[in-house]
């Protein structure tokens, strides 16, 4: 076990712990644009630079490992000058558009300036000027307003796996591109929108058809219905109503969702929604309750069982429900009905 | 093996071969064919003789002869006079190579006699496509001292105590270096060479891989024993192709006699190596960007630690040298760790090669003990300045470096003291700046190459060298204030301690280093809108002095623009400012020195 001071609290951690873990350990809180602790450290943004007595330059918490005897400051005049530095240089290369930007009260850069009193650059100069790419049907890259921090580039080759997306050019006219900036819609993207979900700041945003800020919003934590792996999800929720959905860090999932879960959100306030069983009255469908039409199912099979064979009736269930609700289904109808015709809609 | 009485060396560098070298050995050949001499007189293409200035260069032996700036016309006079009849062609040797009539050898010439060459001692004087030359000049021979008489742990001794660091820029002790590779732990090991030399105006590097890529395979076969490597890569840039050809060439004739592969002298010891090209990107000249580079990845650095001594190429414990610092190995091996700490300072040992530019006369490339001071370098090997102007500043260390001042030409050269004066060694660029350099566009010039180089990962590197840049060209065009002088201060420090790699934390240095050191010529810029060297265009003005104009009207024919306006004859010209490119055509044009600039 290694012992240090952080902010002058002393703590015990082990060996190989980087200090932002350490410090979380005590609940000392450092910023970061680029961390995100499923991903191998890359130091990207500076921003969780911290001040380490008899250290030369201000080394990065998210990468730096503690040693025995580390004397830390998080928010030293001389990091909170830095911090307030890159900042200034991140905004001179950003819009000042909080007033309609989406993003607007869940926005890490907004939250720092919020926190480090920036309210403009100080610089005049260049700025980005890129096309907004809205080729993909469920989200915008708006290179505008991206930091470079490189998370979606990270998240999408290191968890996802596709490697759609990655840099390009060098130096300041760095940008996040698709190969030969040919577009998202060109790409190998699959559209899961992890890339989404992770970006802190408004360069990438689900393209929702709901008007609606973060503060009106809550969130309820939900398991996704589309398939039987299970992953954990939370429903943004503005009056009673889906706007949008961001992944949870469950077991199956661990932050990560597919294009179904991240963006086929909207079916669940659709009006054409089924919300009740539906029964065949006279030749027309017409709303009943589960007694009735699990008695009506019943008695089907009953009568066809007996008139025509099990052999003539087969069922069809659903990737939507879960594992075990499969595997009850298939059992109902091998064991009860006596048939062997069960499919499911992930084998299509 | 055949003898010759005669060897006429001519230099084969990047230099001498783009001034013609290649014409010249063919009329050599020719001429020796010509007169019968084939058998007598050996000609070889060597590697850089360093003094770049006076190419294209021959150099006979016995005599040792020096001829500069050698034509092809030149060619059968040499031969006919010289080789024929023995007669050196004085008219045509090195102006130094002869003082008060008397003859000096190419060795007693004031731009060598100061010199001390370790890692060039064979550049210029073997061919360095001949692995026999190379042997003939104690090639080879480290290596198999090293194998046969040596265990690891003891080679990794003698380079600790030789006191050797790291040529590339950072000056870390070598040894260490070795030492953390060695205990690291990792069935597989790496070791690589940093040739991707990049700062502007430095081939230090480049000459030694063109004129002893040799040095290059054995030093890294050592270091590969040393560290417990069998495989080793060269990253070197794929602009320097008479480089990457040569060592190329070097590394399968090694491979062809058995000095690189498997079971190297017998002794069970397998390495080979493999050279690795990279596309002309300055930042994979710093470590993990180059490892990111040789993966196949975009070169990027990677934050440090964990260093490339524990994870390395493919997450391997890999020793990275650069090309200067593996040059020294097999001498401090074969000479012994003693010998090497006895050259040079306390800290800093043995000697470091320097690419002298800019405002000098003996442009080229020169090794010196460390401990030299930078006068001994500028004045006494360097020539001094030209056209007999002041000198002002001296540039070490590239883009990372910093601008030192007349008062500090006194300084011994060496690591720390380089570093005190807000400069660094970096990988040996030495440019000389005299009265007519403008110390604000110096440090906007490598502010602008740090810009463009920048990879865009880090922020305060890619958003805040940009900044920088945006204030200095503020300034030179006029319209900077006083406080954009301390807001490139405080700025250029976020960017010192907060980039992610030495690109960005060194980035700020020319900056820095001249606010220190010539504040007043920024103030100039600010303050009263003028440049005092005369050299930043928008704060320029060309003026006719009256009293000087002829009315010759030679200025207004020459003007571009036609901005100058006057009668032939008849009125003083007058330059219409709003209209004129500041291209000074017509400076240049008058002949009676009636338009002055400033």
């Amino acid at each position: 076990m290694i012992n240090l001071k952080i902010n002058g609290f002393e703590v015990q951690v082990e060996e190989g712990t980087t200090i932002l873990q350490a410090a979380s350990k005590v609940g000392v809180k450092i910023p970061t644009f680029c961390h995100d602790p499923r991903l191998v450290p890359h130091g990207t943004c500076r921003i969780c630079v911290v001040e380490v007595e008899g250290g030369r330059n201000l080394p990065t918490a998210c990468t730096t490992p503690v040693y025995e005897g580390m004397n830390i400051q998080t928010e030293s005049k001389e990091v909170v000058q830095t911090r307030r530095e890159i900042l200034d240089l991140v905004l001179a290369n950003h819009p000042l558009d909080c007033l309609t930007c989406e993003k607007s009260g869940r926005c890490t850069l907004q939250d720092l300036c919020y926190q480090y009193d920036i309210k403009e650059t100080t610089y005049v100069g260049e700025r980005k000027d890129f096309e907004v790419d809205e080729s993909n049907p469920f989200y915008y890259n708006d290179q505008n307003k991206c930091i470079l921090c490189g998370k979606c580039v990270y998240v999408c080759s290191q968890l996802q796996g596709t490697e759609a997306i990655g840099f390009a050019e060098r130096g300041f006219p760095t940008h996040i591109a698709t190969p030969f900036n040919q577009g998202l819609e060109q790409s190998t993207c699959v559209s899961c929108g992890n890339c989404v979900s992770v970006c802190p700041v408004g360069a990438l945003m689900p393209k929702s058809k709901e008007k609606f800020r973060y503060w009106e919003t809550k969130t309820v934590r939900t398991t996704c219905s589309y398939c039987g792996v299970g992953c954990q999800m939370d429903l943004v929720v503005k009056d009673d109503k889906v706007v949008g959905v961001d992944p949870a860090m469950g077991a199956s999932n661990e932050g990560l969702l597919c294009v179904k879960g991240k963006f086929a959100y909207n079916f669940v306030n659709h009006p054409s929604r089924l919300t009740t069983p539906l029964v065949r009255k006279d030749g027309k469908l017409v709303e009943t309750s589960w007694d009735e039409a699990y008695e009506v199912i019943a008695n089907k099979i009953n009568e066809t069982k007996e008139t025509v064979g099990a052999d003539a009736i087969a069922a069809f269930s659903s990737a939507r429900a879960l594992t075990e609700d499969n595997y009850l289904m298939q059992k109902l109808m091998r064991a009860v009905v006596g048939t062997n015709n069960i499919d499911h809609c992930a084998r299509l | 093996m055949e003898l010759f009485r005669s060897h006429v060396l001519v230099c084969g560098g990047t230099g001498c071969t783009s001034s013609g070298c290649q014409k010249i050995i063919a009329k050599l050949d020719e001429q020796l064919e010509k007169h019968q001499l084939e058998k007598e007189v050996k000609v070889i293409k060597t590697g850089c003789f360093g003094l770049c200035e006076a190419g294209p260069i021959i150099v006979t032996y016995p005599e040792g002869a020096f001829y500069s700036r050698v034509e092809e016309k030149d060619v059968e006079r040499i031969t006919e006079e010289h080789l024929l009849k023995g007669r050196i062609v004085t008219d045509l040797l090195y102006k130094d190579a002869v003082i008060d009539g008397e003859i000096k050898s190419v060795d007693e010439v004031e731009f060598y006699k100061r010199q001390q060459r370790v890692a060039l001692r064979n550049c210029g004087v073997i061919n360095p496509e001949s692995l026999e030359e190379y042997i003939a000049f104690d090639g080879y021979k480290a290596l198999g001292k090293v194998l046969t008489e040596m265990k690891p742990e003891d080679v990794i001794d003698v380079i600790k105590r030789s006191g050797l660091r790291g040529r590339g820029g950072g000056g870390f002790p070598s040894g260490l270096k070795w030492d953390f590779t060695a205990k690291a732990e990792g069935d597989q090991k790496y070791v690589a060479c940093n040739a991707d030399e990049g700062d502007p105006g430095a081939f230090m590097d480049r000459s030694v891989l063109e004129g002893d890529p040799h040095v290059i395979v054995e030093a890294m076969a050592i270091a590969g024993y040393a560290v417990g490597a069998d495989m080793g890569y060269v990253y070197i840039r794929a602009e320097y192709p008479i480089a990457v050809d040569r060592l190329d060439i070097a590394i399968k004739e090694a491979r062809k006699a058995g000095l690189l592969g498997k079971n190297i002298f017998g002794t069970g010891f397998n390495f080979d190596m493999e050279i690795r090209l990279g596309a002309g990107a300055f930042v994979c000249g710093e470590e993990t960007a180059l490892i990111n580079s040789i993966e196949g990845k975009r070169g990027m650095p990677r934050p440090r630690p964990p260093f490339p001594a524990v994870k390395g190429i493919w997450n391997k414990p890999t020793l990275l040298n650069n090309v200067e610092t593996y040059a020294n190995v097999p001498q401090i091996i074969l000479n012994g760790a003693d010998w090497f700490a006895g050259i040079g300072t306390e800290k800093s040992k043995g000697t470091k090669v320097f690419a002298l530019g800019g405002k000098i006369n003996n442009t080229g490339l020169v090794e010196i003990p460390m401990g030299t001071t930078l006068k001994e370098v500028i004045y006494d090997i360097g020539g001094g300045i030209p056209n007999g102007k002041a000198f002002k500043a001296v540039q070490t260390g590239g883009p990372s470096g910093g601008c030192i001042p007349a008062d500090h030409l006194d300084t011994p050269i060496d690591y720390d003291n380089l570093i005190a004066l807000g400069s660094m060694m970096g990988s040996g660029g030495m440019i000389v700046m005299d009265e007519d350099n403008c110390m604000v566009d110096i440090a906007r010039f490598f502010l602008d190459f740090t810009v463009e180089e920048s990879c865009g990962k880090c922020t305060p590197c890619r958003e805040g060298t940009k900044r920088m840049l945006e204030i200095l060209d503020r300034i030179t065009e006029g319209k900077g204030e006083l406080s954009d002088l301390d807001k490139l201060e405080s700025l250029s420090k976020t960017i010192k301690t907060a980039s992610l790699c030495g690109l960005g934390q060194t980035a700020p240095n020319p900056v820095l280093s001249t606010l220190h050191y010539f504040r007043h010529e920024y103030e100039a810029h600010v303050n009263d809108k003028k440049c005092p060297a005369g050299v930043c265009q928008e704060l320029l003005q060309y003026v006719v002095i009256p009293e000087l104009c002829k009315k010759c009207g030679i200025c207004a024919k020459k003007c571009p623009v036609s901005c100058i306006d006057g009668v032939k004859g008849k009125e003083v010209y007058i330059i219409r400012q709003e209209d004129c490119v500041k291209c000074g055509a017509c400076l240049e044009a008058c002949p009676f020195k009636a338009i002055k600039k400033g």
